[in-house]
């Protein structure tokens, strides 16, 4: 009998949680309103006794986030959380030949070049070493879409996600081979398809690059590198190489398809390559698009980040950027990782903009898209971090603002 | 050469664990690795032509071998290419700057990162096959078509690096260091 109530239960819990899907707006009451109930879910719960204890928890069926997902990338539903870690199974993901299967007890690292001694290492001596955690966001270095008003915080800025991450500093690893005091660049190389290559400055082991085995306190996920992969606290994605198997020390760089080709973009008449901090940026998360409103209070919520190191602002506008206010940021605020701010507002119902821009530790104010095409030319490209706006109508619905370069 | 604008000083490393135990000099663990084992998996090309293998390959016999393998996702270079929506993209362009799209003759500065992406990642649905006589061809039919070198060259370890490309003057470092100023 338990069996069959279980069975019947969690038989609705997935109907339940397909009809919940469209309707992205935990936070908004009027489209949660209307919501057909089931009647078995309108059952007392102090009545019946419910599920017993399982190997693996599962989500609420009334919560199904999901990322967003192309050939090449998935986006992360930036708009269904509530803090700055990224639940490890919507972590964004951007790989350029499919994510490839990694048997750990085949895994070795090599790390070879400009060395005493060239070694390899499995992945149980990786995880002999001193390990060290930290959280950090990652970001794609072309993470930012725009061009109509029906986008949602994962459409706009869906490329970036957050985690903590567990494993060996580089620096570790480098003296345990003993890297040349003349070498200046290292190449980082994964075994997935694309066999993908990055050349990445010497400055950058020493200061606090990791090779990372554990995301969020379990063993990393396949789409994130499993089972090892660089980490590069700042840096763009593209650089943190997964599945990560060879490390070649060298005193020049590689100019890889990936930091040549790729990965650089046009500034006026020239062509910039090796950018390789993420610049501060932010983004409202609530209210934004497919929200509704409703006069009175409402906390505007988002996140901001810089790769250059600890957000020490982020200035809130609610009438169309003209006037600036500090948000509150939630602490800890950690280098180089997703903050979480808030400001609380009283909205009259008349139709505005609300906007969010971030400030780092170097003094870097998040600028206009007119500031960086200004700066830049109207190419756009790679590492495009504007400030971007959501338009509140009068009936309380909130839009993108797809502004042009 | 591009490498010697960066200034990337040779630091030496410092010890960043802070757990009050005294860190060796070495841990110990991993093992070294055999020259073969290197060998197998070392199969990087630098700009200043680190890395070629030997073998060649010259413009025509990568032509042929561009039809058969690339021309499905990446177009048949000699028709029409400015309307055909292609799975991957456009190899070939005129060398000027503007020209859309960005491919080999117009946006690459490297002629040995051909040779590097086509051996470890090429063709996408049997990365990794290529011989390396049949890399060096290929590399000579795209260089070729976008008017780099000529039909006759063959291209070897000690010709690909030396192969000056259009795009190499356009590019530039990245020299931001934060603060206030949007560049």
């Amino acid at each position: 009998m338990d069996d069959k109530k279980i069975s019947r239960r969690t038989l609705l819990g997935g109907v339940i949680a397909a009809a919940v899907v469209p309707m992205k707006a935990t936070f908004a009451k009027e489209i949660q309103k209307g919501l057909p109930l089931d009647e078995e879910i309108r059952e007392d719960p102090t009545k019946v006794i419910g599920l017993g204890p399982s190997a693996v928890g599962k989500r609420a069926t009334f919560e199904a986030p999901i990322r967003k997902f192309s050939e090449t990338s998935s986006r992360t539903p930036l708009q269904d959380f509530y803090g700055t870690i990224t639940p490890s199974d919507l972590h964004y993901e951007r790989h350029h030949a499919g994510v490839p299967n990694i048997d750990p007890n085949q895994y070795e690292l090599l790390i070879h070049g400009m060395v005493e001694s060239a070694m390899k290492f499995t992945l149980a001596d990786l995880k002999c070493f001193p390990s060290v955690t930290r959280l950090c966001f990652l970001e794609c270095a072309g993470n930012f879409r725009t061009g109509k008003e029906e986008l949602t915080p994962q459409d706009v800025l869906g490329l970036t996600s957050q985690s903590e991450w567990t494993g060996v500093m580089l620096s570790t690893l480098f003296r345990e081979v003993g890297v040349s005091p003349k070498a200046t660049w290292f190449l980082a190389e994964g075994s997935d398809a694309a066999v993908m290559t990055r050349s990445i400055p010497m400055e950058k082991a020493w200061d606090d690059a990791m090779i990372v085995y554990a995301q969020n306190g379990e063993a990393m996920r396949p789409e994130q590198g499993y089972p090892a992969r660089l980490l590069l606290p700042g840096w763009e994605g593209n650089m943190n190489i997964k599945w990560l198997r060879r490390l070649e020390i060298s005193d020049a760089p590689y100019m890889t398809r990936e930091e040549t080709s790729k990965y650089t973009y046009p500034v006026k008449d020239k062509i910039r390559m090796f950018s390789w901090e993420m610049d501060a940026r932010s983004i409202i998360t609530y209210p934004s698009y497919p929200q509704k409103v409703q006069r009175g209070w409402i906390e505007i919520r988002g996140i901001a980040w810089s790769g250059r190191g600890v957000i020490t602002r982020v200035e809130i506008s609610t009438d169309s950027g003209k006037t600036w206010a500090d948000a509150n940021l939630q602490s800890p605020v950690l280098s180089k990782a997703h903050t979480y701010f808030r400001y609380l507002w009283s909205w009259d119902g008349s139709p505005t903009e609300i906007l969010s821009r971030a400030i780092d530790e170097t003094g870097y104010i998040q600028p206009s898209l007119k500031q960086l095409t200004d700066a830049r030319g109207a190419g756009g490209g790679y590492h495009m971090n504007p400030v971007t706006a959501w338009q509140i109508k009068a009936d309380g619905t909130t839009w993108f603002k797809p502004e042009k370069a | 050469m591009l490498a010697t604008m960066v200034k990337v000083s040779a630091q030496q490393p410092r010890n960043v664990e802070k757990t009050g135990t005294k860190t060796p000099a070495k841990y110990g663990f991993g093992r070294t690795a055999t020259l073969k084992e290197i060998s197998l998996l070392d199969i990087d090309v630098r700009p200043d032509g680190k890395g070629l293998p030997a073998g060649q390959g010259d413009a025509l016999k990568g032509k042929a071998l561009y039809l058969s393998k690339c021309a499905v996702c990446h177009g048949n270079n000699n028709t029409d290419f400015s309307t055909a929506k292609l799975p991957a993209p456009m190899l070939v362009s005129d060398t000027s700057a503007k020209s859309r799209p960005k491919a080999i003759g117009n946006y690459w500065p490297y002629a040995t990162t051909i040779f590097d992406y086509l051996r470890r990642a090429m063709p996408y649905n049997a990365p990794g096959t290529l011989t390396n006589d049949e890399v060096y061809s290929i590399t000579a039919y795209l260089l070729h078509a976008n008017k780099i070198i000529k039909q006759s060259d063959i291209l070897n370890a000690e010709t690909l690096p030396k192969v000056v490309m259009p795009a190499k003057k356009l590019f530039i470092m990245d020299d931001r260091k934060g603060g206030p100023e949007v560049k």
